[in-house]
């Protein structure tokens, strides 16, 4: 008979390799897991965007190669103009679902998340592995929609119907690509939901002896509040994508108004309603903003206090504001709307909450910036890159006021304005936090530290070239240069091409500086300096493991206990300015929130 | 006639209470240490990720037939083309059949809990329950099949109207909830019958299925009042 007095794991170490690195249970695996599929997006989505800028500063440049991507789409290498909102799609759909969505929540979330509340795993290890089998087959069936005759959909990533809902009649891709689109993200939705699950019940269920809510490291809290989010968007999102799905192969009309004639066809639906797209999918939309950043504010104020050496000025107020930005989130998605002619009143009534929403946001920015004032902050590549998330934070978030009032929304709704405002607040601020989590927690994954000086280096190029990309959006914008074309030929754009040119460069130059990092990633994963097993002299549970990376279940034979709340900096512990949350020994003049 | 007979298990002592106070976090595992190292210890030794689980399944499952009724409203008020739709007679029957498994499978949860508390039935199997639920469950699935059969022969298809894919949608979507409860309540028995089911998991199960009646029942009235 076995003994079975021991500890017993949820599930045994693998021994094969397929257990092991491809269909593991193991939270810190599909982690990485997920790490890898969102690189590898990142590198796809920012390819595109290449391809894109060049159209857009030199209009009929042949692309050399351009024609293997797609030969309908670039006859003799010159991009047509349906092949350029192709890309556009798919540029949007990869980052914001396969990079933004699943690199700072899924990615980082799943490897940290049960450690730092002190588990062995999660719950519901074969969900979790279902969670991102499921989305990695998701991004697949995006992918392959390269393949097909009419290539990918070229609706945008919102694909508002009518023209998501009617077939091949309204541009190529329109028929099988959104079929594929709508497919990959229906997996998409599971595959998150499925994580969700994982995440809530991991924070609420599993956290060790002595761990209250109030003692979580405010990552933990960042993707907790996040799973919340996603558990009632995606849920939104799915049921919307398979009606979608039912006009187009069933004939259904969903979506599709009556008598509604498209390229001279009148169209076999009757009595859609176009808006209820726009209705379902910004329910969605407007949280994904948030589901987008909140981990990186968690992650972000994590790095900030380790290398502050002091916590925030108000642990529970930094939760509070994270928890009301989740809540306001499903209370603004009609901004997104203003031009759609929803009713006046409707504008009104969301216009409100949108400005309400800044409340909480000025908050944190205020928390960051309060605390930061008079610390000794540790310049490394990982605060840099959390210094560099406040930066676009702000910067992004400032143009949202403008766009959060119908009146001027009006004005700037269909404009690089826009793309300058969410590619900053939700686009590079969500990237720098990704960055920032990387180089913080690179030596805890593989138990190797990353080039500091190549770090810096790809930090300064990735800040100073984001701005140069993306400021002048903001200044397009306001001269009237409208989103979504793919030429500027009126008179009044053509003026605006040499700032299109200069925003390519900075592109192209930026996404360059971006080898930098795959370098220093591959590199220092084989080749980097041992590092220690708390290198950063953190306090959070992940710098409590037995071995660095983790063993299989994370804490070896004994679930570790927690006496402190998660930032005791600047205080006199024994090993240090710092006491770990595992640590019995008593602190003077601590004030305990748990 | 062949019988099965189950051993009943050692009664677990309950859980550290401490664990259970206050804030004060849970353990961080779930805790599988059977009670005095024996496997066939079913008590509830795990902790409640298995119950909050099934409440955010829950929570989310609710959100998508919210969204679907959204639609539903949004599209009635949108439209020329609704049609009254009258409800197959069969779906009344269905409801009952489905109440009916609720009803087994709450019998089964008794039997299954006085089992693990050391209740000793030799001759009669505690899975008995489960299998008339599992039995109900799938004469659910099949009634809802025979509606749908109903609809086809009156020319009512998917894309007929609105009402008819709604019906279809609504239907379809609440038949592979059940379909995934089928599957829950297959695990149960795979796991009571090799002596390592959890009574949380059973709970968990049970929660879920009875939660399939609530929703049916509500999609019952709003395809009643709105088709």
């Amino acid at each position: 008979m076995h003994d079975m007095s021991a500890h017993v794991t949820q599930h045994a170490p693998p021994t094969s390799f397929i257990r092991k690195h491809i269909f593991s249970l193991d939270h810190k695996v599909i982690g990485k897991q997920y790490y890898g599929m969102a690189l590898l997006a990142a590198v796809a989505g920012m390819f595109l965007s290449w391809l894109m800028r060049i159209h857009l500063g030199w209009t009929n440049y042949a692309i050399p190669g351009l024609e293997l991507l797609s030969k309908n789409g670039a006859p003799g290498n010159v991009m047509t103009p349906e092949f350029y909102l192709q890309l556009m799609t798919m540029h949007a759909t990869i980052m914001v679902f396969f990079v933004l969505t699943t690199a700072p929540f899924a990615a980082f979330g799943n490897y940290f998340l049960p450690i730092q509340v002190g588990a062995e795993d999660m719950p519901f290890p074969h969900f979790n592995m279902m969670s991102f089998w499921v989305t990695f087959a998701g991004f697949l069936v995006l992918m392959s929609s390269f393949f097909v005759p009419d290539g990918p959909t070229l609706g945008g990533w919102t694909q508002y119907a009518p023209l998501s809902a009617v077939g091949k009649v309204s541009g190529p891709g329109q028929g099988t690509g959104v079929i594929l689109w709508a497919t990959s993200i229906t997996l998409f939705c599971v595959g998150q939901l499925l994580g969700a699950l994982n995440f809530i019940t991991t924070t609420l269920d599993m956290r060790t002896r002595g761990m209250s809510m109030w003692r979580l490291p405010l990552s933990a809290w960042g993707w907790f509040i996040t799973s919340c989010m996603g558990l009632t968007a995606f849920a939104v999102l799915m049921p919307a994508c398979i009606l979608l799905i039912l006009d187009h192969v069933a004939g259904t009309s969903f979506f599709v108004p009556a008598n509604l004639v498209i390229n001279d066809q009148l169209q076999p639906h009757s009595g859609g309603s176009t808006l209820l797209w726009q209705h379902l999918f910004w329910f969605f939309g407007h949280p994904e903003v948030y589901i987008a950043i909140v981990p990186g504010m968690g992650m972000v104020s994590h790095v900030l206090i380790t290398n502050m050496r002091k916590p925030m000025l108000s642990h529970r107020v930094l939760v509070y504001s994270m928890g009301a930005l989740a809540v306001l989130s499903y209370m603004v998605y009609g901004h997104h709307m203003f031009v759609s002619g929803m009713n006046p009143v409707s504008s009104l009534a969301f216009s409100f909450p949108t400005l309400v929403i800044t409340i909480p946001s000025t908050i944190l920015v205020l928390i960051w910036l309060g605390s930061l004032y008079g610390a000794k902050l540790r310049i490394n590549t990982a605060s840099l890159f959390a210094l560099g998330f406040v930066s676009m934070f702000i910067s992004g978030g400032v143009s949202g006021f403008f766009l959060a009032q119908p009146s001027t929304d009006i004005m700037l709704h269909a404009t690089y304005f826009v793309v300058g405002h969410f590619h900053m607040v939700m686009g590079v601020a969500a990237m720098f936090g990704i960055f920032a989590g990387t180089y913080f927690w690179f030596p805890k994954m593989f138990g190797r530290m990353m080039n500091e000086t190549l770090g810096k280096l790809h930090f300064w190029l990735s800040f100073v070239g984001a701005y140069c990309i993306f400021m002048p959006f903001h200044y397009l914008g306001l001269a009237g240069n409208v989103r979504r074309y793919q030429a500027f030929v009126n008179d009044y754009t053509l003026r605006l091409i040499p700032v299109h040119r200069f925003i390519t460069v900075a592109a192209l130059c930026t996404g360059a500086a971006q080898l930098i990092f795959l370098y220093n990633l591959i590199h220092s994963r084989f080749w980097g300096e041992p590092a220690t097993d708390n290198p950063w002299q953190g306090t959070s549970l992940e710098w409590s493991t037995p071995t660095t990376p983790p063993p299989h279940n994370n804490f070896g034979d004994k679930l570790p206990e927690v006496f402190h709340d998660p930032y005791q900096y600047g205080v006199e512990g024994s090993t240090g300015d710092y006491v770990m949350q595992t640590s019995p020994e008593q602190i003077k003049g601590a004030i305990d929130e748990a | 006639m062949a019988t099965t007979t189950h051993e009943p298990p050692k009664i677990e002592e309950p859980r550290d209470p401490a664990r259970l106070t206050g804030n004060s976090g849970n353990g961080g595992g779930r805790t599988l240490v059977p009670a005095h190292g024996d496997m066939r210890a079913v008590k509830d030794y795990s902790p409640p990720p298995a119950s909050t689980g099934i409440w955010v399944v829950v929570a989310s499952i609710t959100m998508t037939f919210a969204a679907l009724t959204s639609a539903l409203i949004v599209r009635q008020g949108s439209a020329l083309d609704w049609r009254h739709l009258d409800l197959p007679r069969i779906l009344y029957l269905n409801t009952v059949v489905l109440f009916a498994s609720s009803i087994a499978l709450e019998v089964a949860r008794r039997q299954v809990g006085a089992f693990m508390g050391g209740v000793r039935d030799q001759v009669a199997s505690p899975a008995r329950w489960l299998y008339i639920t599992l039995f109900l469950g799938l004469l659910f699935v099949a009634g809802q099949y025979a509606a749908w059969l109903q609809l086809r022969s009156q020319g009512l298809f998917l894309a007929t109207n609105p009402n008819s894919s709604f019906f279809y949608v609504l239907t379809a979507l609440h038949a592979v909830h059940v379909l995934g409860g089928l599957g829950g309540l297959t695990r149960v028995i795979r796991r009571l019958n090799r002596s390592i089911l959890r009574k949380s998991t059973l709970d968990a199960t049970s929660r879920y299925w009875h939660f399939m009646d609530v929703l049916w029942v509500y999609l019952l009235l709003l395809l009643w009042m709105k088709l």
